[in-house]
């Protein structure tokens, strides 16, 4: 299965492992979070007694930090759901007969995916207002609103590249065969091109979800309450001990990793079944 | 003046067709009569696929007239799709659809294009798969078939539009050897039945035992054509007896 895109996420999950650390694993990053996480009370067990111990302050402020990544996930979840919808849309745009959409549809995708997600998202911050007046209804647009439809814009560009790859990646013949047939465009699109073109999608997309997922923290730089936002002020009310970086930031590793290595299993498990069928 | 059955249900006059600056077809010109089974032949490259993909109007043609009933598909105006309605095609890959069954290969065409009665559609389908000899196999996938089973089925999926005529691009080309023969014997069965077949070919002796007539083509051009008999053993022209020494 090969996509003719230059854009990594759409690049099998696999052949990131052929890169210089041949054997660094995903998983690596489990004992690494552990050992940030337990290392500091091993040290601190003979400081400062009169202090808790790091475990206990984190377990402390634990249930607040899940309730941050918990929106964490409602961002990534509604960021990938805005942008597959745009998105899709997008990339059925770019295959379309008529010039002007397609190459409208190229350009917005091609602005949308070259641009640092950072910088989206600032975009969307700081040029969106705060509210908005439809027929006399004040809509209110709150940061994490913004957030959302800012992180959404580079997954709406790179879905429309999923997608336009993914119908280019389909035999020719498919087209021919049912222009033969009398299909209308339309219909060759929508019951014989996408249902085959969701099989291939699949892998990319999620590959795409997990990058966003783990974007989400960017959220943070513009101060929506998600689970970096939060980090930073529990250790700010604990005083900034140093001790207690280590471990509250092995713990956001730690939930992120929980969610997202089983996401990209499933990906990899995926591309190997629809290689070996297709 | 309208068309009827007396006159050539597929007529090219003097077409030519270019890729670019790609001359491929330089003044065909051939007459198919309703029930008539052509063959045309000839060297790889010639333009025998594109030739017969512009009388569908997969590929357009800068000049000439191409009538299929009287209707001219060299015209920007043309309604490709009621064309289509009127001519089927097999192609040398199959092109069947991976992800529907063979059954739903074909029936999906005549309920959605043709909008048919679903439960009509469907036992016209089985009708045609049990025709192509291919019973029991209503519900396999495209990748759970042999070649030879695929292009059965994708024959039955273009019979199921009942066309008026049907174009074969070289539906054998692809085929193992032990293959080949059912095929052959669908499309003959076909042949009998008055199915009007415009077929490229490279077997020789299929095409003399089924054909009507024979067309040889050449760098675009329709070199000599004739009855089997005469073209198999009368020919005139060098380029079809050297054609002809090389296959035979
Ligand atoms: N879509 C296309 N764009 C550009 N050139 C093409 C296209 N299709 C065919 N050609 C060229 O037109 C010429 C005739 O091709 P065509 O497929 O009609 O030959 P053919 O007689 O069917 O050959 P074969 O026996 O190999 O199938 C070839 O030189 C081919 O490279
Ligand atoms: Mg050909």
């Amino acid at each position: 299965m090969t996509y003719k895109t230059d854009l990594p996420v759409m690049l099998p999950m696999k052949r990131r492992e052929a890169e210089p650390f041949l054997s660094l694993k995903m998983w690596y990053i489990l004992p690494i979070a552990l050992l940030a996480i337990l290392g500091p009370n091993l040290v601190v067990a003979q400081s400062t007694p009169e202090s808790q111990s790091p475990i206990a302050v984190l377990l402390n402020w634990a249930p607040l930090l899940l309730k941050g990544f918990i929106f964490n996930l409602v961002i990534s979840v509604s960021a990938m759901a805005l942008g597959t919808f745009v998105g899709a849309i997008l990339g059925l745009g770019q295959i379309s007969l008529f010039a002007p959409t397609r190459h409208s549809s190229w350009f917005v995708t091609q602005f949308f995916r070259n641009a640092p997600w950072l910088v989206l998202l600032f975009f969307a911050m700081f040029l969106l207002p705060f509210e908005i007046n439809l027929f006399g209804f004040k809509i209110p647009f709150p940061d994490w609103f913004k957030a959302i439809l800012g992180l959404s814009l580079p997954v709406m560009a790179n879905v429309s590249e999923i997608v336009r790859g993914a119908v280019r990646s389909l035999p020719s013949g498919q087209w021919e065969a049912a222009e033969s047939l009398a299909y209308t465009r339309l219909q060759t699109l929508w019951l014989i091109i996408l249902p085959q073109c969701v099989k291939r999608m699949l892998p990319p997309w999620m590959n795409l979800y997990s990058i966003l997922t783990m974007a989400t923290v960017l959220a943070s730089i513009v101060g929506v309450n998600e689970v970096m936002t939060l980090t930073g002020q529990a250790l700010a009310s604990e005083g900034g001990r140093p001790d207690l970086l280590a471990p509250f930031y092995g713990f956001v590793l730690l939930l992120f990793f929980i969610y997202c290595y089983p996401i990209a299993k499933f990906t990899v498990w995926l591309e190997t079944k629809y290689a070996v069928i297709s | 003046m309208s068309w009827t059955p007396a006159d050539p249900m597929v007529s090219l006059k003097n077409v030519h067709k270019s890729f670019g600056d790609l001359k491929v077809l330089n003044g065909v010109s051939l007459d198919v009569m309703k029930g008539d089974v052509i063959c045309i032949i000839g060297p790889s490259g010639s333009g025998k696929s594109t030739l017969i993909r512009c009388v569908n109007a997969l590929n357009d043609i800068q000049q000439g007239s191409i009538l299929v009933e009287g209707q001219e598909v060299n015209d920007p105006k043309l309604d490709k799709l009621e064309l289509r309605k009127k001519v089927g095609m097999v192609f040398q890959q199959y092109n069947l659809f991976p992800h529907k069954t063979a059954l739903q290969n074909v029936m999906m065409a005549p309920i959605r294009v043709l909008k048919q009665d679903k439960a009509q559609a469907e036992e016209t389908a089985r009708g045609l798969i049990k025709k192509v000899r291919l019973e029991g196999k209503e519900n396999a996938y495209p990748g759970e078939l042999s070649g030879g089973q695929q292009q059965r089925v994708a024959i039955a999926r273009s019979l199921a539009m009942r066309p008026d005529v049907i174009l074969f691009d070289e539906v054998t080309a692809a085929l193992d050897p032990e293959t080949v023969g059912e095929v052959l014997q669908t499309i003959k069965d076909l042949a009998e039945d008055g199915m009007t077949c415009i077929l490229v070919t490279h077997e020789m002796a299929f095409a003399r035992e089924v054909a009507d007539h024979i067309y040889f083509t050449d760098r675009g051009v329709i070199v000599e054509h004739g009855p089997p008999e005469t073209f198999f053993q009368n020919a005139q022209d060098p380029r079809t007896k050297e054609f002809l020494s090389q296959i035979l």
